[in-house]
């Protein structure tokens, strides 16, 4: 049943991975090659399908498996929330011997009970994980049990881990979101610019620096999927007019999906940069006059584009002398690395390679086009490699994830963490001064000539 | 130990929903011992999430590189078996990255599925042969399913004596020591001076001063960046007597005891006067000399550091949340300058804990250390890993942070708890907490217990929230 429900998330029209492919490709499915054991790294499908809903910051998030799942994992990602942070607590059955040999659909049964005695959230979420989907506990059954029970919704989302990588489980997710959540609530009110953003989960506080552009617009963010969003927000992202996927990687089967059963227009983009920025908003605003919002929002959306671009150039000022022509090593887990490229050249400094590790084929050509060369799009990089390139001063500056940081720290090379522990917000205009300003407060710390500074018992120390 | 409050009995939480967990997984604590022996690999058999999670709370705790890897198991493994995949995944760590020890964990995921591991990894050894070369293969048993981060740490040091351990010749003003869970890189090196001190020598295992302590290595390795070498593990049985620090590293010492026929003796803390008057005089009697001047001196200091604390400290109520090893060390510190323990909570029923001086001592979550502690009229002082810190705000009291995971904190590793420094420092941690808390108190009326669940209350992201950090 599972492989049933995992086949169509990657028979995706609307993936370009897919669209690339030739027929003979298409049938062998994206699976066909699995992570290699003893050199691979990244998250499960659960990992996946959880860092997607977790966002919703009004739910219960309940992981139904052993310790593993949720106390090694709980409460580590930096979504954000302008409210409750019921999101934030880590839920979970803890399953152990006596539930494995005796199944823990009882366990489940009252956990769920507890969470809705204790919190009252508006719904619950419950996350299948390996051990119990192994030993056959039917988790759909306990959710519509509890949801009867409960009078209000109790959601499965089946993506233990062994079904597949972090991505799979990203696609589940959204899988869980049609078929359980949008359509099943009405907003009170709709308005001709009610629009949706799929796959922004508001990290670090991401959405807030692009949410006032909306707000200058009069455009409404009706459904935030999932950042800082509230359950009942998500069940009316139907009666969006425009949506825009964020990472297309992650949930572009939710952007397809509102297209297909509702009619409602979307297109991929990034607020990672200016020119992202920009194009994300001409487009909403195009979008929306076409389905018949007022034609003076294509106008005005120019003039907010300009006068924001304006300041921008103003305010990055302070900064460009030390980013000039720094060389730059990205190596992001991140599916827009063309758009991060795109941005540090911006900026005046030089990429000396990218991976494009999770890019769509789209993606890299974008990256490309941008570095002129091929040489400087890197799959993985072993470890060895990027300390060797860091140490040997061929890049001024990594930008990574938090797990290849070691790499650039240990050569003794400044290092930003550009992935989801990051602890500032890099979206939109205001995102990018934001960025900038690390990277030269980073570059310029006094802590790296220190650190480079010889011993005194080596050759070179001076007093 | 003085009547300060009554004994208590273990109570297990019978929630089916645990909220906020403060136990880790069994495996991760293998990982980390493993971790602490030199060019160490531990391998997780499982699905990917089971490495991923596990690394990356290690990292976001240490900030160090930690390497780990995965047999990457998916769904037809999981229902055909995972043998191939073991198999390949430790040639491939065997060739690559050629580690000195490769420790092979099992998981929730495997254990449910009964593989019989032991079988497989000598079957796998003898195929490999030689593509194995010098790596040391360790089956580290250490189900998911049972205790938390000391019990996994306490399996994997298990699994490599029962490697290596055999009788050695007896090798005077040696001693082989095994270390807790507990202890941090800092603890580590004042025992290892401690110990030189009296003119002997040491082997620790596991040894986390020496791979996780935060030192910037000169080259990029796969593999651990220090800890036990392979020599000392070789010549455990070649000591005078084996050391055990922690009640949960009793298992792995009577088993080294028995290989190598050495006395076994076993600390249960070093934090508390009386725990380290117990070392002191234990490595007086195996040296045959008096405790040097340096000590005496700690000792004195450390006694002053009692009397100066105890002010501040004395009859008010700390709540602990720690795992069976660090509650017992920060109980007896708390406990031993007059403060009270309400409640203590902690991840798995470990022996001995039914004589701790608390009121109550629940094995359970970090929503039962709030609310048992708001049931019991709350505390003055709540000492526990970072994620405690919701609890400590709810409770309106100050967090002192120790064990597993620090997230919001650099540095935690050279935090020092054992010993008489580690001792007073511990003193005036706590003394201090509780001093700057009432005199923020004293600035305005005192807070009335809210009945409240936090959850209610709208709560941002903030630079002291527990997961502020990366």
């Amino acid at each position: 049943m599972l492989t049933d429900r995992l086949a169509p998330v990657f028979e995706e029209p609307a993936c370009a991975t897919n669209r690339a492919k030739t027929d003979a490709q298409k049938r062998a499915g994206c699976k066909a090659k699995g992570p290699t054991p003893g050199a691979a790294a990244g998250g499960c499908a659960f990992d996946g399908a959880k860092i997607s809903l977790q966002p919703i910051v009004d739910a219960a998030h309940i992981v139904h498996g052993p310790i593993a799942c949720e106390g090694n994992n709980w409460d580590n990602r930096h979504s954000a929330s302008s409210g409750s942070d019921l999101y934030r607590r880590g839920l979970t059955t803890d399953l152990t011997e006596l539930d494995v040999i005796h199944g823990g659909e009882k366990k489940l049964w009252k956990a769920i009970r507890q969470a809705v005695e204790k919190f009252d959230p508006p719904a619950v979420f419950v996350y299948q994980t390996c051990v119990p989907s192994l030993t056959g506990d039917d988790i759909h059954a306990v959710c519509a049990a509890a949801a009867e029970r409960h009078g209000r919704p109790v959601i499965p989302v089946e993506a233990p881990g062994f079904v597949g990588t972090k991505n799979a489980g990203n696609r589940l997710a959204g899988q869980t979101l049609l078929d359980h959540v949008i359509g099943t609530g009405e907003p009170e009110t709709t308005t001709p610019t009610d629009i949706c953003l799929i796959a922004e989960f508001n990290i670090v506080g991401d959405l807030w620096q692009v949410k006032p552009l909306f707000d200058a617009l009069g455009i409404r963010l009706l459904s935030p999927i999932t950042g800082d969003a509230r359950y009942h927000e998500v069940t009316y992202a139907h009666r969006a007019k425009a949506s825009m996927v964020v990472c297309s990687q992650a949930m572009v089967n939710v952007g397809r999906g509102l297209q297909e059963r509702w009619g409602i227009p979307y297109f991929e983009g990034s607020f990672n940069g200016v020119r992202a920025t920009s194009e994300a908003l001409r487009t909403f605003a195009r979008l929306l006059v076409e389905q018949g919002a007022d034609a003076d929002l294509i106008d005005r959306a120019e003039a907010l584009i300009a006068e924001k671009e304006a300041e921008v150039q103003r305010q990055m000022e302070p900064y460009r002398a030390t980013l000039e022509g720094k060389k730059v090593l990205l190596y992001t887990g991140g599916n827009k690395a063309w758009s991060i490229v795109q941005t540090l050249q911006d900026m005046g400094m030089e990429v000396i390679g990218t991976s494009v590790r999770k890019s769509t084929d789209h993606g890299k050509a974008r990256a490309k086009d941008l570095l002129h060369e091929d040489k400087k799009l890197f799959g993985a990089i072993p470890a060895g490699e990027m300390f060797r390139m860091l140490k040997d001063g061929e890049a001024d500056i990594m930008l990574s994830g938090g797990r290849s940081q070691f790499v650039a720290l240990n050569a003794r090379r400044p290092w930003l963490d550009t992935n989801q522990e990051r602890h500032h917000a890099y979206a939109g205009y205001e995102g990018f001064i934001n960025l900038a300003k690390r990277m030269s407060l980073t570059l310029n710390a006094p802590i790296w000539e220190q650190v480079h500074s010889p011993a005194p018992w080596e050759e070179g120390y001076t007093a | 130990m003085s009547p300060k409050t009554t004994p208590s009995r273990v109570e297990a939480s019978r929630k089916a929903l645990t909220i906020d967990p403060l136990k880790v997984s069994p495996p991760l604590g293998a990982a980390l011992a493993l971790l602490s022996v030199d060019r160490g690999m531990p391998l997780f058999h499982g699905s990917v999430g089971c490495t991923a999670f596990a690394l990356v709370l290690l990292v976001r705790h240490f900030r160090e590189a930690i390497p780990l890897q995965t047999t990457a198991l998916g769904e037809i493994e999981t229902i055909l078996g995972g043998t191939d995949n073991l198999e390949s995944a430790i040639r491939t760590i065997a060739t690559k990255s050629k580690p000195s020890v490769l420790g092979v964990c099992p998981t929730a995921l495997t254990d449910t599925r009964s593989e019989d591991m032991a079988a497989d990894l000598r079957l796998i050894s003898e195929r490999l042969g030689e593509d194995l070369g010098d790596t040391l293969l360790v089956h580290v048993q250490a189900p998911d399913f049972i205790g938390g981060l000391q019990e996994g740490w306490a399996a994997a040091v298990t699994g490599i004596i029962d490697v290596v351990a055999r009788p050695r010749p007896r090798r005077a003003d040696h001693l082989t020591v095994l270390t807790g869970a507990h202890l941090t890189a800092a603890d580590l090196d004042d025992l290892r001076d401690t110990i030189e001190a009296f003119d002997l020598t040491c082997t620790l295992l596991p040894d986390l001063s020496g791979s996780l302590d935060g030192h910037v290595p000169d080259n990029w390795r796969p593999v651990s960046l220090g800890g036990t070498s392979r020599a000392e593990l070789e010549a455990l049985g070649e000591a005078s007597a084996v050391l055990a620090i922690g009640e949960h590293m009793r298992a792995p010492a009577e088993l080294l005891g028995a290989r190598t026929s050495l006395p076994v003796t076993v600390l249960e803390t070093l934090t508390g006067l009386k725990g380290c008057d117990r070392l002191i005089a234990f490595l007086s009697e195996m040296s045959g000399r008096s405790a040097p001047p340096k000590l005496r001196r700690d000792r004195s200091r450390l006694l002053d550091a009692l009397i100066d604390s105890h002010f501040a400290a004395v009859g008010q109520r700390v709540a602990i949340a720690a795992e069976p090893d660090l509650l017992r060390a920060m109980v007896t510190i708390a406990t031993d300058l007059g403060c009270q323990v309400p409640v203590a909570v902690t991840t798995t029923r470990a022996p001995g804990l039914e004589t701790l001086p608390v009121d109550r001592l629940i094995v359970g979550d970090l929503d039962d250390l709030e609310t048992a502690t708001l049931e019991a009229g709350g505390c003055d002082l709540v000492i526990g890993p970072s994620p405690a810190i919701r609890a400590a705000k709810a409770l309106h009291a100050p967090l002192v942070r120790v064990g597993f995971p620090q997230v919001d904190r650099v540095g935690s590793q050279h935090d020092l708890f054992a010993g008489y420094r580690g001792t007073r420092q511990m003193a005036f941690a706590i003394a201090n907490a509780i001093t700057e808390s009432h005199a923020e108190h004293h600035l305005r009326p005192p807070h009335p217990m809210s009945p409240e669940m936090p959850h209610t209350s709208e709560v941002r992201h903030d630079s002291d929230a527990p997961v502020a950090a990366g």
